[in-house]
């Protein structure tokens, strides 16, 4: 090939590519601004009042309305759902840390009768789908005078989230050498001891990720909030913000404000925890 | 002494697993074997149990033959799948196969589309519903419609029976497009650039290289999403709860709603558990297939 025709071809592929990159980014962008959208104008029309949200399509409203935000969180009982939120999701994400991590050492350490059929069974529970077990679960709460109460919520949300923490626990202690723990146990270091002292500072990744999924699935979760509460003060968001629907069916600046009360805590902690979840994905689907 | 020792390590190794297996026995075990039991019996969950009356298998002969609104209630979940198997997945596999390169902005994209991922479904729904539905002025689809002189287009598109389920099912997609994305994106990275490079050099087109590259080496990744997108959104529901507020005479209605109604409605415990049987055997026998179908494409 001569030189001459190489530096014709060469520009005409440039410039192809080019055409293309820019096709390519428009489309991403396109999408980009379709996942955006939404959310900048929910942001935006809690800063409207009840008149000017009918009329004014502005995403920088002026003069922004930020009393909204008082009124939702006070008068809108806001502030007491948000706290109901962050007392279940961290109580449950506590307890799942404690005792998947328990579970998944053991699975993957410890050599015991029935530990093989016990992992697959809760591998199974990740797999099978039970959509109708909320019904029976429902019967089992009223039977244990958990229903309306904190504590049932918080043990049923942590059985939901225990299959996938055991199984991302034990499989991420699969890969890890023995001999770390060796040295321990020749220390005279008890099973309770490994544990705390040497496995849970080693798997600091994996619990990383175990908490971003589990915190993002407490936070959001609707179906066990409705069939377990009926008090409205012990409510979670999402629940309540349906009720809240209900009553309040005009007051949208409010229910806007209530709706980014609900989004902004979950968006900040998936900007600050992004990749731990892109790992999470990699070793679930990987 | 010996003996001793054995068997406090076994008590310690179970006594890591106690509280797993506890909480798991209770909360996932009992049900489970519970709702097989409960959808023999005619119950309304507030008299005790013992009052119960067994009905054999009435409550399934009832769903599979007196009960039309379950029926369409799995039809429409069974709509709403099929364009998230086809539209949502192929606009998935796009946005990965863009971002499968040497592109400017790429961690912004990846950022971005994963944010609808993690909004609750109730937010979700809410918002695109005041965002379509609520305010003729606030409108967005309809000032678009407006704006390209289709304005007799323009309507309260959730609460048209016409329309309800399609905006149902392209919000739902809106939502969950960002899964397939990060698992479809994952899965294009492992494929080694070398036997792109190498297609390269033995002269293939970008198309021979995608066709006889990408697609053979993305098809489990591919039969894994639809797997996962059969799953989730056949048991879509909190979504239509936040957009539509309910089953819509029946034109939004899917299982996991009827069962609710079963349940809370019209308190028919032991036929709610029945219509769960029925929709976990239907997702069972769903996934089963497709197992068999990802398997054989990959051969």
């Amino acid at each position: 090939m001569s030189g001459a025709a190489a530096v014709t071809s060469n520009t005409y592929y440039k410039a192809k590519r080019a055409a293309l990159n820019v096709a390519i980014h428009l489309f991403l962008v396109g999408v980009a601004i379709t996942c955006l959208y939404p959310l900048l104008w929910m942001v935006s029309s809690s800063l409207k009042t009840q008149q000017t949200i009918f009329t004014d399509i502005s995403l920088m409203p002026h003069p922004a309305h930020f009393e909204n935000y008082i009124d939702a969180w006070r008068t809108g009982g806001f502030g007491r759902y948000f706290l109901n939120s962050i007392f279940y999701t961290v109580s449950v994400v506590v307890g799942i840390l404690l005792i998947a991590s328990l579970a998944g050492y053991a699975f993957s350490r410890f050599r015991f009768r029935g530990r093989t059929v016990l992992f697959i069974m809760f591998i199974a529970a990740m797999m099978i789908p039970v959509p109708g077990s909320f019904v029976a679960l429902s019967v089992l709460l009223n039977k244990l005078h958990l229903r309306n109460t904190p504590l049932g919520y918080i043990l049923c949300m942590i059985n939901v989230g225990l299959p996938m923490s055991i199984f991302l626990i034990k499989t991420f202690f699969d890969t890890m050498p023995r001999e770390i723990e060796d040295a321990a146990r020749i220390d005279g270091c008890s099973k309770i001891g490994m544990w705390r002292h040497v496995a849970l500072p080693l798997a600091r990744p994996v619990l990383a990720v175990v908490v971003v999924f589990n915190a993002l699935n407490v936070w959001n979760e609707y179906l066990l909030a409705l069939i377990v509460f009926h008090d409205k003060n012990l409510m979670p968001l999402q629940r309540a913000l349906m009720v809240f629907r209900g009553e309040f069916l005009t007051n949208y600046p409010l229910l806007m404000a209530g709706l980014t009360i609900t989004a902004l805590p979950i968006i900040i902690v998936y900007l600050a925890m992004q990749k731990h979840i892109v790992r999470g994905v990699t070793a679930v689907f990987g | 002494m010996k003996l001793e020792s054995t068997l406090k390590s076994t008590l310690e190794n179970y006594g890591f697993i106690f509280p797993a297996v506890l909480i798991f026995s209770l909360f996932y075990i009992y049900p489970f074997v519970q709702i097989f039991h409960l959808s023999f019996f005619d119950w309304d969950g507030i008299v005790p149990f013992k009052d119960a009356v067994p009905v054999g298998w009435g409550n399934f002969k009832e769903i599979f033959s007196q009960d039309p609104t379950w029926w369409q209630a799995t039809r429409n979940a069974g709509f709403i799948t099929v364009i998230a198997l086809t539209f949502q997945n192929i606009l998935a596999f796009l946005l990965a196969l863009a971002c499968d390169r040497e592109i400017r902005m790429k961690n912004f994209y990846c950022l971005t589309f994963f944010i609808p991922v993690v909004l609750s479904e109730i937010v979700v729904g809410m918002t695109w519903r005041f965002l379509i539905n609520d305010f003729d002025g606030a409108n967005v689809v309809n000032r678009m419609l407006g704006a390209l002189s289709l304005s007799h287009l323009a309507h309260h598109w959730l609460f048209d029976p016409r329309t309800a389920l399609t905006t149902v099912a392209l919000v739902h997609c809106w939502k969950g497009f960002g899964w397939g994305f990060l698992i479809f994106l994952a899965g294009l990275q492992t494929i080694p650039r070398e036997l792109y490079e190498a297609a390269r050099v033995d002269g293939a087109s970008a198309w021979e290289t995608f066709r006889n590259i990408t697609v053979p080496l993305i098809m489990p990744v591919m039969g894994l999403v639809a797997i996962l997108t059969v799953l989730g959104t056949m048991q879509i529901f909190a979504l239509i709860i936040g957009l539509v507020g309910g089953e819509f005479a029946g034109h939004t209605s899917v299982p996991v709603l009827r069962i609710l109604a079963s349940m809370q409605g019209s308190s028919r415990f032991g036929y709610a558990c029945a219509q769960g049987m029925t929709f976990g055997m239907i997702l069972v026998t769903l996934s089963f297939f497709q197992y068999r179908l990802a398997r054989r494409a990959r051969v």
